[in-house]
């Protein structure tokens, strides 16, 4: 629940690092192996089941962000509706990092753990460690009306297999002040614009260099960024000296949610990069604020429920699977966390849930949308070009630490 | 004797000769007792410290992120040479400087009234009050600093309405400090009070009797006595807020990381448990320092 709760950011930069690692793992191999293609992961070629299990083995076994298996809160009343109907009585392990959940789920979940809810940035770590195999969309009857990019992000498909079906996603979006900003920013360029010194909330994360990385793909064409989590060492001194130039501007380097949400309530700041969720909450609560994806694009981050080579229970895990992805159950959880549904059918669910939250959370988006979002995945060393000229997320962290010092 | 009190003396009987070895060896009975806290104090604590200080001399693959176990001063080299962390380090032992002095002048005269002027009743009041912040958690107390300092907080706001041009200091070095030197308060003031109480009167009588009016008899009788245990209140709130991480995420602006927050990064997210390692040092140099020059003013006796 990483968008209501305290250490939500801290999850998501654990959950980078983590992905660092295995981002390097997954180089590695490439290295070795040579040429552009990737390497195949060390579960590609296990078959997964072609027909959906009718009959669960009495038990699932799950890692989760916390709240995401919830059966005391938003999904009580389904959760215990699934464990009626399937017999797959659900036993839930909350990890609170990417690297967390790695670590749980070494071994290929060691026999004990089904599934993990992993987010983009441990997904190749997961796959490359060969802890996660293969599944098959086909079992997954909602799989067809997924958002045509979420069939197979890059961050959980590889050569066309599907390690994991996908779950929710959330684009990081610029948040304002109406009545600082009547017209909707066009442009990241109001964050970096020292007409707003002391006005500009952003995340305290190293992640949010891809942000500036982005902004100065649009904004200086000669730098040549295609990817702003793949930058070369000219392209990433320009983008860390944006940044320098924007700490002036920063009120506050936001930890978590609950404190950009305050931040703006109490007018502390006016314009920042945040998550729908704050939006949303802080226009629930009357006041003048909305949010743009501006024209050079956004960041963002996607789930994934993948599942353990080694999963005891897979008839369940299947189960489990198919009834995440329903309409129904992807609007609850897409209302409770301030997130968006990959099932598009989901969007007439969440209009009965909470009227206007589909158009909100971008869940009725057309597909071109998500040529604007550039999701989270780890930046490695590895070059588009398979040079080893880019600079890892080690550097990253310590380049963000002397930026927000 | 009945028969069950023969059974229990025979049952005794097999412990005797542990009885009486104990006795016979004191020292051996204060060797049980303090030998499994002593284990677990050696093993857990001082163990995982040395550990500490070893990892610091390593560094990480940047490739793999995985430890590498060859010696080396890099980490110790970055610290002292980057000047960002020379700024982070001086940030965090300047403001604890500055936060164990403002508590030292808050808690002297608080302290002063309570050992030697109020009545006994009031004085239990006060202890109270002094201890009842202490009952409620940390991070309540902190959010409602944010409240008060916020820009459309309780402070802006008052002084708004007064005409006054607001201060908007939240979220700023200066937030930082008054949070601070409210949260360690209670840490300063009952030392300080413990060691104002043990002055003892006849030396004020006898300051009194040799022409020392009552501000002197302050200055040069009671403040020397009273130093030690404003030393041992300032071992807690400058070591406290040495080692503080949330104060700064919760109520620093931009420009408030301490040395905790980076160890807090490199540890959970960067994975450079070595830097960390080494940047954790730091804390425990400056603190083995702060303790010497505490020792000397007596500030262990005082405790």
């Amino acid at each position: 629940m990483r968008s209501t709760e305290g250490p939500a950011v801290w999850v998501r930069l654990g959950a980078l690092a983590a992905a660092a690692l295995i981002a390097v793992t997954a180089c590695g191999s490439n290295a070795t192996t040579g040429g552009s293609t990737a390497a195949q992961p060390p579960t590609y070629n296990i078959k997964p089941p072609t027909t959906m299990p009718t009959k669960g083995e009495g038990a699932l076994s799950l890692i989760d962000w916390p709240g995401y298996v919830d059966r005391t809160n938003w999904q009580s009343p389904s959760v215990a509706s699934f464990e009626q109907t399937t017999g797959c009585k659900i036993s839930v392990k909350d990890a609170n990092t990417s690297d967390e959940m790695v670590t749980l789920m070494k071994d290929g979940g060691g026999g004990q753990y089904d599934m993990v809810s992993a987010s983009g940035d441990a997904d190749l770590r997961l796959i490359y460690g060969g802890d996660v195999k293969p599944m098959n969309t086909d079992l997954i009857p909602d799989f067809k009306s997924f958002q045509t990019y979420f069939k197979a992000p890059p961050y959980n498909t590889i050569s066309g297999i599907h390690y994991g079906i996908s779950l929710q996603w959330g684009p990081n979006t610029l948040l304002y002040n109406t009545t600082k900003f009547p017209t909707a920013p066009t442009s990241w360029s109001v964050i970096y614009d020292p007409a707003n010194t002391g006005l500009v909330t952003v995340p305290d994360n190293a992640i949010q260099i891809a942000d500036a990385a982005l902004y100065l793909s649009k904004k200086d064409p000669s730098l040549r960024i295609t990817d702003p989590y793949e930058l070369t060492q000219k392209q990433f001194d320009a983008t860390v000296a944006l940044l320098h130039q924007q700490r002036p501007l920063i009120k506050k380097y936001w930890p978590d949610a609950g404190t950009e949400i305050s931040l703006f309530q109490n007018k502390d700041v006016f314009v920042g990069a945040a998550w729908p969720y704050q939006t949303n909450t802080l226009k629930a609560n009357g006041g003048p604020f909305a949010d743009t994806i501006p024209s050079e694009g956004a960041t963002g981050w996607g789930d994934t429920w993948m599942l353990a080579t080694k999963a005891p229970h897979p008839n369940c895990a299947y189960l489990w699977t198919a009834w995440v992805s329903t309409p129904q159950v992807q609007a609850e959880q897409a209302i409770s966390f301030g997130e968006t549904p990959v099932n598009t059918k989901a969007c007439a669910e969440m209009e009965k849930l909470s009227a206007g939250s589909c158009a909100q959370y971008h869940a009725d988006a057309p597909g071109t949308y998500f040529d604007t979002i550039k999701f989270w995945k780890t930046p490695i060393a590895t070059c588009p070009d398979g040079s080893q000229s880019c600079i890892p997320y080690a550097q990253w962290q310590a380049a963000w630490t002397t930026i927000t010092a | 004797m009945s028969l069950t009190t023969a059974r229990r003396l025979r049952k005794n009987r097999g412990a005797a000769p542990l009885q009486g070895l104990l006795w016979r060896r004191p020292w051996l009975s204060s060797a049980v007792l303090l030998v499994p806290p002593l284990a677990w104090f050696v093993l857990i604590y001082l163990t995982a410290l040395a550990l500490l200080l070893v990892t610091a001399f390593w560094t990480i693959d940047t490739f793999t992120s995985q430890i590498v176990q060859v010696w080396n001063l890099d980490n110790f080299r970055i610290i002292l040479t980057d000047p960002t962390y020379r700024l982070i380090i001086g940030r965090t032992v300047g403001l604890a400087a500055l936060v164990t002095v403002t508590d030292a002048i808050l808690a002297f005269p608080f302290a002063y009234f309570m050992a030697r002027v109020a009545s006994r009743r009031t004085q239990t009041i006060l202890f109270a009050a002094v201890l009842l912040p202490l009952w409620a958690s940390y991070l309540a107390r902190v959010y409602s600093w944010i409240l008060i300092l916020n820009h459309s907080g309780i402070l802006n706001w008052s002084l708004q309405s007064l005409g006054l041009p607001p201060p908007n200091i939240g979220y700023t070095i200066v937030a930082m400090w008054i949070v601070f030197s409210y949260i360690w308060l209670p840490f300063m003031i009952i030392p300080t009070y413990a060691a104002l109480e043990r002055v003892p009167e006849s030396l004020l009588e006898a300051a009194a009797d040799l022409g020392a009016r009552r501000w002197r008899a302050v200055l040069d009788v009671v403040l020397p006595l009273a130093l030690p245990g404003v030393v041992a209140g300032s071992i807690f709130t400058f070591s406290l807020t040495l080692g503080d991480y949330v104060t700064p995420i919760l109520v620093g602006g931009a420009g408030s990381t301490f040395i905790g927050n980076v160890v807090y990064t490199n540890v959970g997210i960067a994975g450079n448990l070595p830097f960390a390692a080494a940047l954790a040092m730091v804390p425990v140099a400056i603190m083995a320092v702060y303790l010497l020059g505490a020792k000397r003013l007596g500030a262990f006796e005082a405790l």
